[in-house]
Order: structure tokens, then sequence, then C-alpha cells
């Protein structure tokens, strides 16, 4: 078989795991404020590390694309350090706050503009809105076979078999290529990526980066969530009593715990 | 007249208990706008679940029964819910955030035109333009957000044990059926096999203590194991949970996996050992009657929100305590 071109979707977005004090509403603005630095979101790195692999299987093109008003290329180069031939950015003003069927809009239009590809690939959910659409959404764009929460993929004769998870355990399905795909965490992580492979991406070229009118979205194509209101949510925090000294009395003191609960 | 609709799933030929919840929902909606509340269920046959539902008091049930519906698969279950959708056309449809939720929901939302807001913990109407408002936690939990909703057909995912279930009502809705063409070639997947899993209900644990990647390797999972069997002689039903870097370093299986992503619980003990308590898992256990964590790290987040911390190697705590409790208990 010819070799795979792979197209997979990731989302720059703060750290997710931020811890809770980093983290604060802006009720006003609508906005969650994260005090940390940007990642890629997880599960886009579990679906890139799943590009990877294949590609280094049976050889081919791994592209990725990223939208955003504005994109952190020291961020997002970590996808080329990790093995990825191939980074766009896809640009704007107007790419901000986008509900879930805009980013799909915005993402077909620029995988047309790419225009071949055997595989889409897309994390299960952003961990930023974790709303868990656009995948596939881009692949009812697309006119695409859509395989939902894959835990593995390969590729064979042109078709495309994946492991999904579903609630029994999990099916294997087989759809021909060219087919959507979104990826969950059971694929695996992200490979390591050394400091220096790091630091060569880093100083490595440009980086391409389309703005809406270069891929011909226009503005009345694209809508912002439509948010009512944000707000903090109910505090969770207790009063976390310590069970202090040595292990064998600190697991004295929870068995009284345990004791106590029976 | 408006239609508030229900996807009712079926499970093992009977009613998903998810359908009471959404029932739940759904009465609140249309208690207050007057609206028609209808269920659609779908299968080979179900003209069983279809009465049970009706037991539950809503205006109409709609059921469509297909031989190649017998089975969940996405690509048909989608061209016979858009038929339906396009025949009943309801201004509201729920369904639950399940498998079954998550892959049709966006996939249907874009055929009808519409917009889908996922995994809501509430539902309310707006005064102001009579538009559907859905509740979501967002950023793993870290806000709150109401979206409201846009399209014809305003669609949301609700997610379980979240609404009261509704309890049995005027029976007497009638029960219709809805025809759908349908055939093979619509299907572009074709399941090659479905391997069942021996899989974990940690939603009906009295117990559960949970692992992460503080363990260092599968067999702090065992030390865990022979914890659950020490507290079962006293606690009932006591089972082994996980974050999901556990699941991610492939030691447990991704059902045992608490959290967004995974089971959402509120067992009367939760125990997690080298667990951080990332946002995204402490909205999975944080409703738990006792919280009790051990740790290395004081300031990690797990211990906000715990009743009882020990500061400590797990290595060291977790035998001392097996050993305790097989004296004790
Ligand atoms: C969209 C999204 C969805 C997600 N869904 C989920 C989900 O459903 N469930 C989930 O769990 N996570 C989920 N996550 C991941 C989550 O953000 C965290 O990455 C994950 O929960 C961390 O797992 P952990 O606490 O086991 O690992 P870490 O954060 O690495 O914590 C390990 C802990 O172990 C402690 N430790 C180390 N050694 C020892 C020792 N010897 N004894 C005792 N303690 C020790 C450390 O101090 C540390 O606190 C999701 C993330 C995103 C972005
Ligand atoms: N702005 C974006 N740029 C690139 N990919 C995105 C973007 N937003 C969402 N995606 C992809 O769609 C997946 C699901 O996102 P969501 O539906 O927002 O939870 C993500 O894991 C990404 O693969």
């Amino acid at each position: 078989m010819t070799e795979l071109n792979i197209i997979i979707c990731v989302k720059q977005i703060p750290d997710p795991e931020a811890p809770l004090s980093d983290v604060s509403i802006d009720a006003e603005n609508l906005e969650v404020v994260v005090d940390a630095p940007q990642v890629i979101s997880p599960f886009d790195e579990n679906a890139l590390e799943a590009a990877i692999q294949l590609k280094e299987e049976l050889d081919g093109k791994v592209t990725v694309l990223s939208m955003g008003k504005k994109l952190s290329d020291s961020v997002l180069r970590k996808a080329l350090a990790a093995g990825a031939d191939e980074l766009i950015l896809l640009e704007d003003n107007g790419f901000e706050k986008l509900d879930s069927h805009s980013t799909a809009t915005v993402l077909a239009a620029a995988i047309k503009k790419i225009g071949s590809f055997d595989l889409v690939l897309a994390g299960r959910q952003a961990g930023d809105w974790d709303s868990g659409q656009v995948g596939l959404i881009l692949g009812e764009m697309l006119g695409l076979p859509c395989i939902s929460l894959a835990r593995e993929i390969t590729v064979e004769d042109g078709s495309v078999i994946v492991k999904k998870t579903v609630p029994e355990g999990y099916e294997r399905v087989k759809a021909k290529l060219p087919a959507l795909i979104t990826v969950s965490n059971e694929v695996g992580e992200l490979r390591y990526i050394s400091r220096t492979r790091m630091l060569k991406m880093m100083r490595g070229g440009d980086i391409p980066a389309w703005t809406a009118e270069e891929i011909g979205v226009s503005d009345d194509a694209i809508e912002k969530m439509n948010i009512a209101s944000l707000t903090t949510p109910p505090d969770m925090t207790r009063d976390c009593q310590f069970l202090e000294g040595s292990p064998d009395q600190q697991a004295a003191a929870l068995v009284d715990v345990f004791v106590s609960l029976r | 007249m408006k239609e508030v609709l229900i996807l009712g799933e079926v499970k093992d030929a009977s009613l998903d208990p998810r359908i009471l919840e959404l029932l739940g929902a759904g009465k609140k909606l249309t208690e207050a706008s007057g609206d028609k509340l209808s269920v659609l269920l779908m299968g080979d046959r179900v003209e069983d679940v279809a009465e049970a539902a009706a037991s539950y008091g809503p205006d109409s049930v709609y059921k469509i029964e297909h031989p190649l519906l017998e089975r969940f698969n996405a690509d048909l279950w989608l061209a016979a819910l858009e038929q339906a959708c396009a025949e009943i056309k309801p201004s509201i449809l729920l369904m639950s955030h399940s498998f079954i939720g998550m892959e049709l929901g966006p996939r249907l939302a874009y055929r009808l035109d519409s917009r889908l807001t996922t995994d809501c913990i509430d539902l309310t109407i707006d005064s102001e333009d009579g538009r559907l408002l859905g509740t979501k936690p967002v950023s793993g939990g870290n806000a709150i957000c109401v979206f409201k909703c846009a399209g014809q057909t305003q669609m949301v995912t609700v997610r379980g044990n979240v609404f009261p279930p509704a309890e049995s009502g005027n029976a007497g809705g009638a029960i219709a059926s809805i025809n759908v063409t349908i055939d093979k070639s619509m299907s572009r997947l074709e399941s090659l096999e479905i391997v069942e899993e021996d899989t974990v209900a940690l939603d009906k644990a009295n117990v559960v203590i949970s692992g992460g990647a503080g363990l260092g390797d599968e067999d702090g999972f065992e030390m865990l194991e022979e914890l659950a069997e020490a507290l079962g002689k006293s606690f009932g039903s006591v089972m082994v949970g996980c974050s999901r870097m556990a699941v991610d370093k492939g030691w447990m299986s991704s059902d045992h996996q608490i959290g967004l992503t995974g089971t959402i619980i509120a067992p009367d003990i939760y125990v997690a050992v080298g667990i951080s308590g990332a946002i995204q898992h402490l909205v999975g256990m944080v409703h738990s009657k006792k919280i009790i964590a051990i740790n290395t790290d004081p300031s990690c987040n797990i211990f906000k929100v715990a009743d009882y911390g020990i500061v400590e190697d797990f290595e060291q705590v977790v035998p001392a305590l097996i050993k305790r409790l097989e004296e004790v208990l």
C-alpha cells in the first residue's frame, strides 16, 4: 500500500491539570482563567502518539492542525519534536471561543485545502470546555466513516481496524480509508521527548499560519459559544484530619476510622 | 404544541434506568412549559419496553422496530433517528451522556443542523426567549457554565445520577410506531467482534479503593486488592478503582477509571492512594460520604477534599493497614 497520510487536530489549552488554586473564574468576560502554561490538550497527545506509531510502521506523513486566535508555536512544536512532519496553524482574530460546530467548520475547510488524506484523528474531548463533539462533527462534515473512542488503531489493505471502547468491553470495527477516528487515552501516552530534540525543533523553520480568508471561511460561517453565565462550582473542600505518627500508628488510627464508619 | 423528546436506551431488553432520570428531567421542563413529553425507543422488538416506559407517564412513546436495529450501530441508529426527528420535529431532544449519547449526539446535531450541549447537570428554560439552557461543568469541573441551546431542535446529553428518576405516573400515553427506511449499506463500519471484558460496576460498591500514578507499578494494585479483601469482611462490596494515569500506564483497564471520562461514583467510603486529586478525578468521587487519602505530598489537592489524610509512602502504610485490619475486623 502507498504511504499513509494522517491529519491530526490538536488543540492548545491552558494546562487542564493545574491545581485548583491556580484557577479562577472571570464571570464578566465568561472566562476560566488558568494561571498555568499552555499545553497540548491531553487526548490530542494520545492521538498524536497513535499517529506517529502508524507512520513509523507504515511510512507516511503526519500533519498537525491547530486552530485558535493566537497560538504559541513553542507549545505546538512539541508535536514536531515528537515526530510529526508538518504543523499548520489556523490563526485568525475570529477564531476565538468558537462553538463545536464552527470549530469543525474551520478544521474541515483547512483539511479540504490540504486535499488528500487517509485518516483524520482528533481527541475524544478537549480539556478546556470538555465538549467532546468536534471530532465527530468534523467526520460528518467530511462525509467520512466515524469511529469513536479508539484504544488501538491498525491499518491494512486500505482499511483501518480499530478497537473501540463499548460498555461491555471493546469492539473491533473495520472501515475503508479515508476515515475519522476520535482517540481515547488507552492508546497510550505521548512518547518522551528529549530536551535537545525539543530545543532543536524550537529553532526549526517557520510554521505556516492560515487565516480564515485563506481557507475560505467567512464570518457568517462561524459562531461563538452562546454562554449565558459562568460561575464557580460549589465548594468541595473538607476539613482534612491528618493521622500522624509512624506508619504503624497511622494504620492503627485509620483502622479506628474504619471501625467508626462500619 | 412543542414536544420534548427523550431518546431511550434499551438494555438487555429492559428499560435502562437512565431513561427514568431523563423522564425526571423532561417532566421538570414540560411541567413548566406545558409542552408534550415523549420517549423514543429503538431496537429489534421494543414493545415490552415501550409499555414499561409508558407507565411513567410520558404523553407518548414512539417505537422504531427493525431487525437491523437489534444491536447498537451508530450509522444505522443515526439514520433512523434522523428520519424520526424529521417526523416528530421535537423542539428539545434529551439523550444520556452514555456511550450511545456521546456518539450519536454530535453527529445527529450536525445532520439536524442543530447545536448540542453535552454532559448537562441541569436544564432550565430561559424565561425571556423560551430557549433551553443547559448547565454543564467545564474545565474539568473548575467552572459551571450555562449554555443557551441553538437550533430548531435544541439538543443536550445529560449526566447520569444527577436528575432524580421519574416515579411511575398516569399511564395511558399512546404507543405509536414510526417506520424508517434503513438498509445495511448505510453502515460504514464492519463489526469484526465484540470482546466482553469483566467490567467492574464501581457505582455499586460501598467502598472504593483507588490507586494512581503514585503506586509506581502494577504490583501496587495487588496491594490494593489485598486491602479491598481485608475490608470486604466488614463492608460488603469493596472494589478497586483508579485514576486515569493508572489506565494510561496500562496498569488497570479503563472500566476502573473514576472521574470525568470514567465512572462517577459516590460510595460510603472512598480511599485514594497515590492520587494527586486533579479536578477531572475529583468530579468523579467528591460526593463520596467519607474520603480518605494516602499520599506522600502534604500539599496535593486530594487532601483538600479528604476527611482523613495520611502523609506517607503507601508501601509503608498499606501493608501495616492490612495487617491491622486482619487483627481487628
Ligand atoms: C479532559 C480530561 C479528562 C480527564 N478525565 C479523567 C478521569 O476521568 N479520571 C482521572 O483520574 N483523571 C482524568 N484526567 C486526568 C487528570 O487530569 C490527571 O492527569 C490524573 O487524574 C492524574 O492521575 P494521578 O493522580 O494518578 O497521577 P499524578 O497526578 O501523577 O499523581 C500521583 C500522586 O502520587 C503521589 N505519590 C507518589 N509516590 C507515592 C507513594 N510512594 N505513596 C503515596 N503517594 C505517592 C504523588 O505525590 C502524587 O500526588 C482527565 C484529564 C483531562 C484533560
Ligand atoms: N481549536 C482546535 N484546534 C484543533 N483541534 C481542535 C480544536 N478544538 C477541538 N479540536 C479537536 O477536537 C477534539 C474534541 O474537542 P471538543 O469537541 O472541543 O471537546 C480535540 O481533542 C481536538 O482533537
